[in-house]
């Protein structure tokens, strides 16, 4: 097993105060945390101080860190005999172990967590939930999908050591979630402890971009592109919906901008019925015109009436 | 042949979760709850702690208040009041999507 300062890596001394520890890991919190962070290694640092500080910050925690005595970062070591006693047989035990599970496992042993029943030695506590991002198509939103996911959790056995256990799960996502939602995968989370419950996974659904359509709650934006005198004169065109393509009449004098409502043809709702698609008129040229249509955009220039700058006055 | 994948499920929007269970579910403990809830960042049915109860939209809003206390160290009144902003910044996202996907302001 390799040895981590985490004295070092929170910039502290060894007698530092629980407080000067606590503001110096909301220091490194505020500049490495993921979701504030514009350090290019933000995730793995935060990882490193989030460790450190999920020991030192605890008294017993930090007392049994301490008792390791100071080492050079990344030196092989071995716990202490007696601890082998704590987390199972032997010192096959540590094997299996990395370094933060070493005091991750003083938690679970000293009932501290999440509780489901009575507190003390052996008292049942509820699996660990996790959540997991889960990007998926709005085709996939429009039809239902099936994902896996792949988890890494802490696991104690019977005498409470703790273990890494790589799980795969396989989860059936329904059609109709809109971006954000979250969906639970029940007892599929970590296993509970000493009878307790299994914890959950919580799905966040993200809907990733899609090339065709923009997305707003269930409601899909689509932009339909129109020749000129398809607006002018009315056309009927086939639109692409997620359910494959249907036809749209377009009524004669369309404008650029308007909004011609396919009812239905959104995603759908969970309870029933769907959203709504919305075909956002776009009127388009051709990049070259031909001689002849040149010709015949000029017979109408001289033709027409119109003045589309009549409200400048 | 049975399949073995497991069914995700949608939020149980009509169930209604006591104190006790919001704790373990979030993995706060209920002194923190209750903090919560005296900050406004969680609204339960009931007069006491004993008789209240939580709507399931109330579990991520636990369970984010339990990460953002956890990973930025916060106190349950910080966490209270940034739960607040990010609840503003949510909306004004999800306004400026639906603005966006009606192509006034292309992303």
């Amino acid at each position: 097993m390799k040895f981590k300062d985490y004295y070092a890596i929170l910039g502290v001394y060894r007698n530092a105060s629980a407080d000067d520890i606590k503001k110096r890991y909301r220091i490194l919190a505020r500049k490495y945390h993921p979701d504030v962070s514009k350090e290019p290694d933000a995730e793995k640092r935060f990882k490193e101080v989030a460790e450190a500080y999920a020991t030192l910050k605890d008294a017993e925690k930090r007392a049994a860190y301490d008792q390791l005595g100071a080492r050079r970062p990344g030196e092989d070591f071995r716990p202490p005999p007696e601890w082998s006693t704590q987390f199972g047989d032997g010192h096959a035990a540590f094997d299996e172990m990395d370094f933060a599970d070493l005091f991750a496992g003083l938690a679970g042993r000293a009932g501290h967590g999440r509780r489901s029943g009575q507190r003390g030695p052996a008292a049942a506590m509820r699996g660990q939930d996790y959540e997991v991002t889960v990007p998926i198509t709005l085709e996939d939103a429009h039809h239902g999908t099936e994902v896996s996911l792949d988890l890494s959790t802490t696991e104690f056995d019977g005498r409470g050591a703790p273990r890494r256990v790589g799980k795969r799960i396989k989860a059936r996502i329904p059609k109709g979630p809109t971006d954000g939602q979250v969906l639970r995968l029940p007892g599929q989370g970590g296993k509970g402890i000493n009878g307790g419950p299994d914890g959950d996974v919580y799905l966040n659904i993200v809907l990733r971009p899609h090339r065709l359509y923009r997305v707003s709650g269930r409601d899909l934006f689509l932009d339909l592109p129109l020749a000129p005198w398809e607006a002018a004169l009315g056309a009927a065109v086939e639109v692409p919906t997620l359910a494959g393509p249907v036809n749209l009449k377009v009524p004669p004098g369309t404008r650029a901008g308007r909004q011609l409502r396919l009812a239905g043809r959104g995603l759908p709702k969970p309870e029933g019925g769907a959203g709504d698609l919305h075909a956002v008129v776009q009127i388009v040229l051709p990049s070259t015109l031909t001689e002849r249509e040149k010709a015949l955009y000029g017979e109408l220039a001289a033709a027409s009436t119109f003045d589309p700058r009549q409200h400048f006055g | 042949m049975a399949s073995d994948f497991c069914d995700a499920l949608w939020p149980e929007e009509h169930r209604r979760i006591p104190l006790r269970e919001l704790a373990d579910l979030s993995g706060l403990s209920e002194a923190e709850v209750v903090a919560l809830v005296e900050y406004g960042a969680l609204a339960p049915a009931g007069t006491t702690a004993e008789q209240w109860v939580f709507s399931v939209s109330s579990i991520s809003v636990a369970r984010a208040a339990r990460r953002l206390g956890e990973e930025f160290a916060l106190e349950p009144h910080a966490v209270a009041l940034l739960l607040a902003y990010l609840d503003r910044i949510r909306e004004l996202e999800a306004q400026l999507r639906a603005v966006q996907a009606r192509g006034v302001f292309p992303p």
